[in-house]
């Protein structure tokens, strides 16, 4: 680790100042992705901001009839919070299904979004990964690959995202709210956050530096089964092979995205249409373009076979 | 003493300590974290400074040039050692690379170098300004592409044949030909391996976390060059070891280099990442089974072949080694083939040979049990043998391998198992499965020596190590009950390299050797309690007092006012060749295997063990219990993933190497038959760490396609490998 300089920020403004004037500045709240890649010498920053003083750990509802999440609501907080339980429990269930309870008693809403890949080249600074090191070369491309994205994919990188609570965001068409450095806010659907590795896999998200992530909301509640199905090699605390986040109407019509397949939570809107008539005619249009390696081709039967039993499941409980 | 004899009526038979399912006595100690480990050792030697590994960053090749100038100056550096600084290094009888690479790279993350600072952070941010160019070199890394060109070990025996095994097999009226995959495993045990290091004048003590005191103090002394007499290592607690610590590692060796060089002592912990390449690992294998019976099932032909790989000068995985003792038939071979790789060093990992072994072994055994259309417990119990089938004049000292079966089928309800694919809970198809386990009974030397105070307090004292098994607390019943005193007047001091040198920890050998050095030493007290008092040898040691005739003495008399002492060590004849000594078990074991995802999980285990005396049911239970553990854990998951480009294990770490956790673990059964063997040792005891792993993989995969219909033969049987075969419909 490099030794680095600390501050808490008071408010949110003065954070995104804070770091915007520093290039080696980062932000830090649960810390348990940060600091494991520090020790690493993953992320070198110079200068950390702890943004846990910050006053945003409360739900709030929203005049259109949805909910506010402060970007430093705990995951466990979040996943008890009883109307996420009653109005998106696919949001409590994929908070549920992901690490620890030690570690979600720490992690926040923000640092999960913003978690960082698990490939374990990524992890590894004797070896090349364009994401940690870009010009580097990749790693995995041609290597062990098992864990890794099969869709979204791009000839410099083919690592997964590893975050079960953006799958479930993204099914819920949630809204991330930003601070940036000169003061100036915005809002982000999350649909438009993540960006896909393409050339530049260290850039994976739109967020300009110093941009601090305030809230993410949910819209009104869409009702229907919600459906979790996270498949993985241990019965708990590991990350998925293939998860899978329906939510499934009486009519069979609904929405649905994918964790562990691609760079970032994956949703397909044709997909979503082709939904009442099937897993396989969903999951042709999520793995359209998919780019299998040997060692992770039969994420593209598990995603279908996942999401056939989803929509049973579904279909039992409605 | 020198036990050549089997054992006839002693001390120990009396049970009152022995054989009771008493607590750990240093279980207070590791519940409220005071147990000290050895990282925590900051008591023992003033001022320590930390030092940092820095591991190799490629597989083969070597080391062009290394700049450790940046480093140096950065802030509380102190030294650092490299090979090219470190002096004229010798390298330990059980390493098969240099603990520090260079200019030669050997494998990936080989030490080459180490930083010593006054903090760990400052050494840890101060290695990253070491640079280290490398020129590579080509080299070997997939078992499967190097199978063709292994060669036959030069290991004592890699080849056994009996009778016409080609011949028997091709006449043979029902056979199975297959070949399994065993893949390479990592210890992953709790505690790192650390060590602190501290010299004076020109001798060395190290505390360290090792199983073998003085195989450690032997290959330490020699790597370092100096006579073994300056070196004392210190190992009072391991915190898990499973064959990883049998051997000195880097953090030893570059902990006395470190506290060398920096004039101090020194204290190395290899982080985690470090240690699944650094380190020695269990090797991969690939193995061929082939076995032959007539239509009644009896087996007349059995071959077993297997290759693994190692670094030149290691040795192979001895897979075949149960097929050569586990059943009956009158033709028979055994093969094993070393290929040469330039991953980390394969080496011992919980039962070498038979954990793998049987993984494909009895997977092969239930194969031919469906083929011949008999019930796999019916098969195994038909093809049981009470001789060492390759010498049929050898007798096994005890084997109730049938009777384990039987109770085990029992217990476990094994009439209710269907066909294949026939039993199903919902989502989940459901499975039973069964598997042997067998693990051999290893003698070796171990010595203790034993003092009695004026307290009437019995001290124990052996470099014997304690790594998580319960080795203080079966060595404080036994001489409980030798002397007759309450468990409470037993202190029992190990992993001291100053105390008599004893049989160490691996093999599943502690248990039984460690307990006869102690019983030996006890014996020779004994005599001199006796021979203190004016008693006769034959005086009885009971409620803390010594009698003979009609007099009764508390023990603390007899002490004086020096105390006594006795030390002896147990020493053993020819008794392990005139009989095969193996210790025998069954496992079931029922899964429930996702019919939509293949998920496959453990639903229910049983293991049924007959393994001599069991001296303290609680700890052989939790030894049992964690083997099982460990077992599911070879069949479903765990794996190093070979990098076969770059030559290195890629998933080398806790997230990226999985092992079962709490959830993947359910209800966990374990019987013990009640037996002695008195051929064994004076204890009559065996060992079960081991035994409790051997067979769990197979009897999981049988279970798996007994729930499925899904034959795997490559482990770890992850879902991936079920998918393409599990019924369509949900
Ligand atoms: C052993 C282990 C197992 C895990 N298993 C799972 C799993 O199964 N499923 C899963 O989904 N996750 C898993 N995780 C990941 C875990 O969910 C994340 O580490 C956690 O959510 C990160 O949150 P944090 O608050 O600790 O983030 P931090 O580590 O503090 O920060 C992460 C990143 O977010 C940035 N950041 C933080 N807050 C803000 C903000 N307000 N605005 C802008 N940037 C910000 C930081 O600068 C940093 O780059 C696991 C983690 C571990 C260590
Ligand atoms: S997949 Fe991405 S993260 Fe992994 S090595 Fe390649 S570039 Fe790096």
């Amino acid at each position: 680790m490099k030794a680095f300089t600390y501050e808490r920020a008071r408010t949110p403004a003065e954070a995104a100042a804070g770091a915007a004037g520093n290039a080696g500045a980062k932000f830090i709240a649960g810390g348990t992705n940060l600091l494991d890649l520090m020790k690493l010498e993953i992320e070198t920053p110079t200068h950390l901001i702890d943004v846990n003083g910050l006053a945003l750990d409360k739900i709030e509802a929203t005049p259109d009839g949805g909910l506010r999440i402060g970007a430093l609501v705990r995951n466990t907080d979040l996943a008890a919070d009883t109307r996420i339980r009653r109005d998106y429990a696919l949001l409590s269930r994929a908070l549920l299904a992901g690490a620890s309870g030690q570690l979600r008693n720490r992690a926040t809403t923000a640092g999960n979004l913003l978690q960082r890949t698990r490939c374990p080249y990524f992890y590894d600074t004797d070896q090349p990964c364009n994401k940690r090191l870009p010009g580097s070369g990749c790693a995995a491309i041609g290597g062990y690959s098992r864990p890794h994205a099969i869709v979204g994919v791009s000839d410099a990188c083919i690592a997964a995202h590893p975050s079960d609570m953006a799958v479930a965001m993204r099914a819920l068409d949630a809204t991330i709210e930003t601070v940036r450095p000169d003061g100036s806010t915005r809002r982000i659907a999350i649909g438009e956050f993540y960006r896909l590795p393409g050339k530049t896999p260290h850039v994976e998200n739109v967020l300009v530096r110093g941009e601090l992530i305030t809230a993410v909301t949910l819209p009104p509640p869409p009702g229907g089964t919600h459906v979790y199905t996270k498949v993985r090699d241990r019965a708990s605390y590991a990350f998925a092979l293939v998860a899978v986040g329906a939510i499934v109407q009486r009519d069979g019509t609904g929405r649905v995205a994918l964790g562990g397949v691609a760079p970032q939570p994956w949703r397909v809107e044709a997909a979503d249409a082709e939904l009442a008539n099937g897993a396989a005619a969903a999951t042709r249009r999520l793995l359209a373009d998919a780019k299998t390696t040997r060692d992770n081709a039969f994420k593209a039967t598990l995603v279908q076979r996942a999401l056939d039993a989803a929509l049973a499941q579904a279909r039992s409980a409605s | 003493m020198k036990f050549d004899q089997p054992a006839t009526t002693n001390p120990i038979d009396r049970l009152a300590v022995v054989g009771h399912p008493v607590d750990r006595i240093d279980g207070p100690l590791k519940t409220t974290g005071t147990a000290p480990y050895a990282y925590e050792r900051h008591d023992v030697a003033p001022n320590q400074a930390y030092g940092y590994v820095i591991g190799a960053a490629i597989a083969k090749g070597r080391i062009a040039s290394i700049d450790t100038s940046a480093a140096k100056r950065a802030p509380g550096v102190l030294a650092i050692v490299t090979a090219a600084n470190a002096g004229k290094l010798g390298k330990g009888k059980r390493n098969t690379a240099p603990l520090i690479g260079g200019p030669a790279i050997a494998h990936y993350h080989q030490a080459v170098a180490l930083v010593v600072a006054e903090t760990f952070e400052q050494a840890r941010a101060a290695a990253k300004l070491v640079r280290v160019d490398y020129v590579r070199a080509g080299g070997a890394y997939d078992l499967a592409a190097a199978q063709s060109s292994a060669v036959k070990p030069k290991e004592e025996k890699p080849d056994t044949a009996v009778g016409d095994f080609a011949g028997a097999f091709a006449a043979a009226p029902v056979r199975i030909d297959a070949t399994y995959t065993t893949p390479d495993q990592s210890h992953a045990m709790m505690e790192p391996h650390a060590s602190i290091a501290a010299w004076d004048g020109d001798k060395l003590t190290l505390w360290t976390s090792n199983q073998m005191i003085d195989w450690g103090r032997g290959d330490l002394a020699a790597t370092l060059g100096i006579p073994k007499d300056n070196v004392r290592i210190v190992s009072s607690y391991v915190g898990g070891g499973f064959g990883g610590k049998l051997f000195v590692r880097a953090d030893a060796l570059l902990a006395a280099l470190g506290a060398r060089a920096a004039g101090r002592p020194v204290k190395v912990a290899l982080t985690r990442p470090l240690m699944f390449n650094n380190t020695t690992h269990r090797p991969a294998t690939i193995q061929r089974i082939r076995i032959g019976a007539d239509r009644d099932g009896r087996i007349v032909a059995i071959g077993h072949e297997s290759w693994s790989g190692d670094l030149p000068g290691g040795g192979p995985e001895v897979a075949v080694q149960q097929t050569r003792l586990l059943y009956g038939g009158a033709n028979r071979m055994t093969a094993m083939r070393l290929a040469t790789l330039d991953l980390p060093e394969g080496n011992a990992m919980r039962a070498p040979g038979e954990a793998p072994g049987l993984m494909a072994l009895e997977i092969a055994v239930d194969e031919m049990a469906e083929k011949l259309g008999l019930d796999p417990v019916e098969f195994r119990i038909r093809n049981d043998t009470q001789v060492d089938p390759e010498k049929p004049s050898r007798p096994f000292s005890q084997r109730r391998f049938v009777e384990c079966l039987r109770t085990g089928a029992e217990r476990f309800g094994w009439s209710a198992r269907k066909k294949p694919g026939q039993m199903r809970d919902g989502r989940w198809l459901v499975g039973l499965g069964v598997a042997a386990a067998f693990r051999n009974n290893l003698l070796t030397k171990s010595a203790a020596r034993v003092r009695l105070d004026p307290q009437g307090v019995v001290t124990v004292e052996t470099d014997m190590t304690d790594i998580g098994t319960g080795s203080y607390t079966i060595i404080a019943q036994t001489a409980a009950e030798m002397l007759g005193v309450p468990l409470a007047n037993v202190v029992v001091r190990l992993g001291d390299s100053a105390f008599p040198v004893s049989c160490g920890s691996g093999g599943q050998w502690g248990a039984n050797n460690a307990t006869s050095g102690v019983y030996a030493a006890c014996i020779k007290l004994r005599e001199a309690i006796a021979a203190a008092l004016g008693m006769s040898a034959d005086a009885e040691f009971s409620g803390g007092h010594v009698s003979a005739g009609d007099r009764s003495v508390p023990l603390s008399q007899a002490a004086g006012e020096q105390g006594l002492v006795a030390e002896d060590a147990i020493e053993y004849g020819d008794l392990d060749k005139r009989f095969q000594q193996s210790t025998f078990g069954a496992h079931f074991v029922e899964v429930g295997v996702d019919a939509a995802t293949g998920e496959v999980r453990v639903r229910r285990m049983l293991a049924v063990c007959a393994a001599g005396r069991i001296l303290n049911p609680k700890s052989a239970r939790s030894q049992v219990i964690g083997a099982m553990t460990m077992g599911v854990g070879a069949a479903l998951m765990e794996n190093l993933a070979v990098d076969v480009r770059r030559g290195f294990f890629v998933n080398h770490d806790l997230a990226g190497y999985e092992v079962p956790v709490h959830a993947d673990i359910p209800h966990q059964e374990v019987v013990f038959l009640d037996e002695t063997d008195p051929v064994s040792s004076p204890m009559k005891a065996k060992g079960v760490g081991e035994l409790g792993i051997c067979g769990v993989g197979a009897a999981v995969a049988n279970a798996i396609c007994n729930a499925t219909g899904v034959r795997v033969r490559d482990y770890p049987i992850t879902l991936d490998k079920l998918l393409a075969k599990l019924p369509a419909a949900v």
